[in-house]
Parts: structure tokens; sequence; C-alpha cells
């Protein structure tokens, strides 16, 4: 551990920052991720196995610390951490080391682990079609180097004095490289244009396809007459720079797809459930039943939609309702999945049939909501639309006007329009768009943004109305202390010393704004009623008001209030408010400022929403909306032609998210959110919002930029081409040129603000 | 031009040979985790036994 100190001290931490940590923060403040006991699985080897996401892997000493001190653990078989993707694999030997033990020793290093069932979200799967691209590039890449070193020489001795045998020679060489390589190199292209074209539709994929097969087959036939040009090397270049897109765009696919996997992971939670025989047993929430009786501890996320049967407790259900205040729960009162315990223990039945859950009916109201977004065709599949006809006919053109006009025969015109589709293909394209959006991914990871897919940052870019929630997106979705009303000096200090005692997120913001002090002894929590201690032999009570006693009347206030009441002396009213985040204000003005269209929409109570929205400056706001009432606002504006960008954390804020033409979420979202959301952020500011915007504009100019630079290559070449002036030199250079012309342009996007 | 003959045949060995060490990283999953392999590579401690983690 000698070389830890100094690499913390570097600040290599400040480069590996990947996307698990964005969305890792949601499961640290709702769950610790479901029981590990209800996911190991004996194999019958008798070694226990354990797949897990860890969502505190952030620091390049993690690694070796995790797997050097599970590897001295006694009875711990194995343990690989695989830091990309942030999850670990677990092998032990059950009899000799208990998995609890593991996870508390993962505890002390700072981790905590959310198990996943590896079988059903087929969790250590290679991305095989990943992986298929990869070795298809190594191979074009290896035949298109050695090719074009044969053609060079081809090229030279063009121009001085190479005779026909040594050319032939050649030729025959670079046949015997290309062929193979083209034929395994170019399977992906083949398979997509052949499935397009049986399907009776056209893709980009079927003028590539045509240009390097018509390509080479010409080539082929030139070299066993002895001809002077072939195309072997451009039909390889061709290949090369299409995959290495192709290959942008799918690790672009598999990162998205790995955190959509963990987010899933985060979201399976265990549940305790009480047996019959008053037996308690852990179980995956898979296998809960409807009837079961669960417990749910202080503090715990309920895993289940249920009645509660025993206990008195309050629950957080800002994540379900967006409703800020914390609601009082007794025994009859239902309770949703979601929600988070707040006072004391309480047990549930399990509600009826799983369809009926709110978390069910919630995704079904997602799917129907989803539609339009699955209506967005990428800019890349528009251009290409109009692009393949053209191509088509224009290498059509060439080859007949050659024929019949230009007296040329079959072979040499056939050449021509060879010549056409491949100066024509779309190389730059390919690479314009990935290439743009890897790197703006990359740098709103880096600012704590994660993007899920590459047309969210199209989308994004478009838009002209944003839609805020507000409870936990707009605010921070914790209670901070607004103000005391009435008592003396020291009414926060007695508060504090009671509610240091005390978990509950009032007591928290209390504490909070006391700062640091002593904290009472025997304080006593009455669960939904508030906190109780006898200091000084006088009895001191905190809580609500109807339950300290003594309130006196006082003017009506917004947001959340508890008392304080020491003896028999009037209570002092403590004023919460849900703080905006630090930044809301000036994002906001600065969204307005440039034109876009401020909405607030929320399920909290009007004069908290009013209070909010005034504040911040937004003049169109809704309060006490519901899911479906929220879709119908964004229904309304799509109708209108407006194209909305939703900001929601809450579960009822989940099919508002898929309605939306694209939408982001903060990292403390309820899981269905950050799946259904495009863009997760995480931090306290709301910042990001304004900077994905910022970036996905930048990107969309340099994706513009890129396709007309291609265009443009295009403009200049194809006139060439079916003038029959373009030879396999020259196809090389442009085709080189516009491709790395185009890339080095997407590096623009990592540049500047 | 006879130094064509074994010329030839040496550059694409060579390149060969690159091509099968990348295809065998490739396979021996070597791809999977560039980060962690980073990290890994900086610490003393570092154990090859656990390479056998996975199954």
């Amino acid at each position: 551990m000698t070389l830890q100190a100094p690499i913390d001290d570097a600040g290599l931490d400040a480069g590996c920052c990947t996307f698990g940590s964005l969305v890792a923060p949601a499961a640290r403040s709702v769950a610790a991720g479901a029981d590990p006991r209800a996911y190991a699985v004996v194999g019958a080897d008798g070694i226990a196995r354990l797949d897990a996401v860890v969502e505190t892997l952030d620091c390049p000493s993690c690694v070796p610390s995790i797997e050097g001190t599970l590897a001295r653990l006694e009875g711990v078989l194995g343990a690989r951490v695989n830091a990309g993707q942030r999850r670990i694999h677990l092998e032990w030997d059950p009899a000799r080391v208990d998995v609890e033990r593991i996870v508390a020793v993962l505890g002390d290093l700072g981790h905590r682990i959310a198990p996943y069932d590896a079988a059903r979200l087929g969790g250590r799967e290679v991305d095989e079609v990943g992986q298929g691209l990869l070795r298809a590039l190594a191979v074009a890449g290896f035949a298109f180097a050695n090719v074009m070193l044969v053609s060079v020489a081809v090229w030279a001795g063009l121009a001085q004095d190479m005779g026909p045998g040594t050319r032939a020679f050649l030729h025959w060489v670079s046949a015997l490289i290309a062929m193979p390589a083209i034929v395994y190199a170019g399977r992906p292209f083949f398979r997509s244009a052949l499935g397009a074209l049986r399907a009776g539709t056209s893709n980009m994929d079927v003028p590539i396809a045509i240009g390097v097969s018509l390509a080479t087959a010409m080539s082929l036939f030139e070299t066993t007459r002895n001809g002077e040009h072939v195309y072997f090397d451009a039909a390889l270049g061709l290949l090369f720079f299409l995959l290495i897109g192709r290959f942008l765009d799918r690790s672009l696919r598999g990162r998205a797809f790995a955190a959509a996997q963990n987010l899933l992971a985060l979201r399976a939670v265990s549940a305790l459930v009480i047996g019959a025989d008053g037996n308690t047993e852990v179980r995956a929430i898979e296998a809960v039943r409807p009837g079961d009786r669960v417990a749910v501890a202080t503090g715990e996320t309920v895993p289940v939609d249920g009645h509660v049967v025993a206990g008195r407790s309050e629950v957080d259900a800002s994540l379900v309702t967006g409703e800020s205040l914390p609601q009082a729960v007794a025994p009859g009162d239902l309770v949703h999945a979601g929600t988070v315990n707040l006072a004391a223990p309480i047990e549930v039945e399990t509600a009826a049939a799983g369809s009926q859950t709110l978390l069910a009916e919630i995704a079904a109201m997602m799917d129907r909501a989803g539609q339009a977004k699955a209506r967005y065709v990428r800019l890349a599949d528009r251009i290409s639309r109009v692009y393949a006809p053209v191509i088509h006919a224009l290498a059509l053109a060439a080859f007949a006007g050659w024929m019949t006009l230009g007296g040329a025969d079959w072979r040499a015109s056939l050449m021509i329009a060879v010549a056409v589709l491949i100066v024509t293909c779309p190389c730059a394209l390919g690479l314009a768009v990935p290439a743009v959006q890897v790197g703006a991914v990359g740098r709103l990871l880096k600012r704590g943004a994660y993007v899920k897919s590459g047309d969210a940052l199209e989308r994004l870019a478009r838009i002209d109305t944003v839609v805020f929630d507000k409870t936990g997106t707009l605010t921070l979705g914790r209670p901070r202390l607004d103000g005391i009303d009435g008592g003396a000096g020291d009414a926060l200090a007695l508060a504090a010393t009671l509610a240091r005692r005390s978990t509950h997120p009032l007591s928290r913001a209390i504490a909070a704004a006391a700062g640091d002090g002593a904290a009472a002894e025997g304080v006593h929590e009455e669960p939904g009623l508030g906190l109780e201690a006898v200091i000084g032999g006088e009895r001191v009570r905190l809580g609500r008001g109807d339950w300290v006693g003594g309130a006196a009347p006082a003017a009506a206030h917004a947001g959340t209030e508890i008392w304080l009441r020491r003896g028999e002396a009037p209570a002092v009213r403590f004023r919460f408010v849900d703080a905006p985040r630090p930044d809301a204000a000036e994002v906001v003005a600065t969204l307005k400022e440039r034109g876009l269209r401020v909405i607030l929409l929320s399920g909290d109570r009007r004069p908290v929403v009013d209070a909010l929205a005034d504040q911040l400056g937004i003049a169109e706001r809704e309060g006490e909306c519901l899911p479906s009432g929220k879709i119908a606002v964004l229904q309304r504006l799509a109708a209108e032609g407006r194209r909305v960008a939703m900001v929601g954390d809450g579960l009822n804020d989940a099919p508002a998210l898929a309605a939306a033409f694209v939408s982001l979420s903060p990292s403390t979202a309820a899981d269905v959110s950050q799946t259904a959301a495009d863009v997760v952020f995480r931090g306290d500011a709301l910042a990001p919002v304004l900077e994905c915007w910022e970036v996905a504009r930048k990107a969309d100019a340099l994706v513009r930029q890129n396709v007309t630079l291609a265009l443009g290559y295009n403009l200049i070449a194809v006139p060439l081409a079916i003038a029959g002036l373009v030879t396999p030199l020259i196809a090389a250079i442009v085709m080189s040129a516009s491709s790395l012309a185009v890339t080095g342009n997407a590096l623009r996007v990592q540049r500047g603000r | 031009m006879a130094a064509l003959v074994y010329l030839i045949p040496a550059a694409l060995l060579l390149g060969g040979f690159g091509l099968v060490c990348f295809l065998w990283a490739l396979r021996t999953r070597q791809f999977e985790d560039l980060d962690g392999a980073a990290w890994r590579a900086l610490h003393d401690d570092h154990d090859d036994r656990l390479k056998d983690g996975r199954d």
C-alpha cells in the first residue's frame, strides 16, 4: 500500500469518474440495495457466488484494495472487480466464511454493494456484437495497411517504369490479402443490407454493400485481365473507416446498456418477510407474495405496496407523489413501494397482485407515453434515406451515360460506376455523427451528467420548452430550517439537543442549523408525533403543534412546521422550507434568457408551488398535478408543436419523463425515473441541465458541420468520378482526407465552453 | 524485384503477428475492463493469483 498515498495526492481521482458513480448516489440515499443473502447462489461444487454493483468505486486505489483485502480473508476464493462497469464478482466457500462477513469487510473499506441476479440480467455476458465489430475492425485494419503498402508501390510504378508482370504480381498479392478480409470484415454491412432488402426497404448499408462488393468483383476481374487499376485498397479503406464509426456508436450504446443494468440491480430490493410462526426470512422482492407480512425498519425503503398492519410511523413519499411533507401512517393506511419509513418500525401486509401496484400502473402509463420518443428518427438515418437513392441513381447514370453517350466499353463504364460508388460511400458520414456524440457524451460525463444515448443529444439540441418538477428537482428535496417564531434565543439549541437523537429529516435539519453540540439523554420518539425528553426536571417536547400543546395561532406558512415546548411555557414554532438548489434561480433565468419557455409542474400543494415559482421567477406553474395530469400538459404542449425537455425525479414524474421529447433526471431520483430519463445528472447543482443543453447544441452544430464537410467532398469528387478521372489513388486520398477532417472537427466538441 | 518474394511474406507475417496478438487479447477479455487494469498496475501489493477469480 506504499504507493497509494502519493497516487491519491497526485489527483488521479479526477480522471476516474465513470458513469456508474452518477447513477449510484440514488441508491445511497434511497436504498442500500438488496440483502446479499437473497442473491448468493451456491453451485453444485459447493462454492457460493455473488454478482453485485459496487456503487462507491470512485478512486484508483479501490480496485486493488478491495481485491487485496478480500483475498486475505479466510474462505474467499475469488474477488474480481470490473472498474469500467462498477461491478464485482465474488466466490467463496460458505462453510468457511459468511457472506455477511464479506459485506462487512467491504463496508469497513467504505464500499457498499447492491447484489443482482446475474442470470436474470445477463450481467456478466460480454457484449458479443461489440466484440465482433472490434474483431472485424482489427482484420480490416491489418488488411488495409498491407494492401496500402502494395498499392503505394503500384502507384509509384504507374508513374515510373514498373513492368506489367510486376504490377500483375502485386495486384494478385493485394487480391489474396483483400478478398478474405473483405468477406470477413464486411459481414456486419452485408447482413444489415440483406436484411433491409428482404424487408423491402433500403438503408445506408445497401450502397455500402453494393459499392464494396462491386469494387471487389471488378478489381478481381481486372486483376485476371492484367488491368491497370484495382480498387482493393479503396474497398478495404471504406470498411475500415465505417467500422470505426460503427464501433464508436456501439460502445456508446454498450455503456448505456451497462448503466441501465446497474440501475435495475439497484432497484432490486430484498424484503424481511415475517412467517406465520413469527420467524423472519430475507427474500428477494420477486419472491414476496401478496398477503406476506413485511417488516420495515426505521430508515428503510418500503419494498412493497401494502397496508400497514402494525406500528405507527411517518413515511417520506416525496419520490412517489412529489409531496414534500412526511406523511403519518397508522394501521390500515396504504403505503407504496419506494417510500421511506422515517420514524418507527412498521409491518406491512403485501397488497394484491403485482399488476395492481402503483409501480406497475406507472410502468403501463410510461409504455403508452413513450411512443412519441420511439418515433424520433436519428439525423444519420434521415440523411441516409435521401442519400442512398441518390448514390444509386448517380452510379447508374454514370454507367449508362458512358456506355451510350461516352462510347466506352462495359468494363470501363463499370469501373467508372464503381469509382462513383466508392467516392460517394458514406465513410465520413458514418464517422461524422458517432465521433461527435462520443466526444460530447464523454465531456458531459466529466461534468457529472450521464447521457444515455446519442440521439438523446440530438433531441436535446432541438428543445424549445423546459418543464421542471418541483420537489427534488428544482429543490434539493430535503427540508431546511427557515425561521423560528417566538421563544428565547436558546430555543434552537434546546431543540437541537433533542433532534440529534433522531434521524427524522426535520430533526436533521434542526441539528444541521444548530451545528455541533451535545445530545440530550433519554430522548423518546413518539412515531408520527415528535420527540420527548426530560431536561432539568421539565418535560420538553418537539413535534406536532397539537401534540406539544400551547401553540399560539401564527400566520399561515407554506412549508412544514414543528413546535418546541418546554414545561408549560408557550410553544415555539420552527418553520422549514424545501430549499431550492443553490443555482436554480440562475439556471432558470439563463434558460429564459436563451429563449426557452420554462414551466413548473408539481404534485405538491399550490401555495408551496407558487412560493417557489415566485422565488425562481417562473411565470407558468401548476400545482397538485397527478401523473396523468403531467402527461396531459406535455401532450398539450406537443400538440402545440413544442419540443419539451422534462426534468423530474419522482416516481410520479416517470410517465411524464417518458412522454417528453427528451428528459433529464437527477441521480437522487426514483429508479424508474432514472431508467425513463435520457440524461441523469448528479450533485446539488442544477447547472448540468444547462450544460447538457449547451453541449448538445454544440454537438449538433458540429454534426451539421461534419455532414456539410462530408457532402462538400462529394460535391467535388462526384463530378470527377463521373468524368472518369478518379483513379484508385485519388479515391484513397479523398476518402482518407474527408474521414480525417471529419474526425478532427469532431474532437473540437471536447474543447472550450 | 526478386526481393519481393520474401519481403511481402515478411511484411504479412509481422502484421499478422500483431493481428493475432490483438485477437488473442480480445479473446482473453483484456479489453473488458480497461480502467481496472490500469488501477491494479499502480499497486505494489497487486496479486496475480486473483486473476482466476472468474469462472
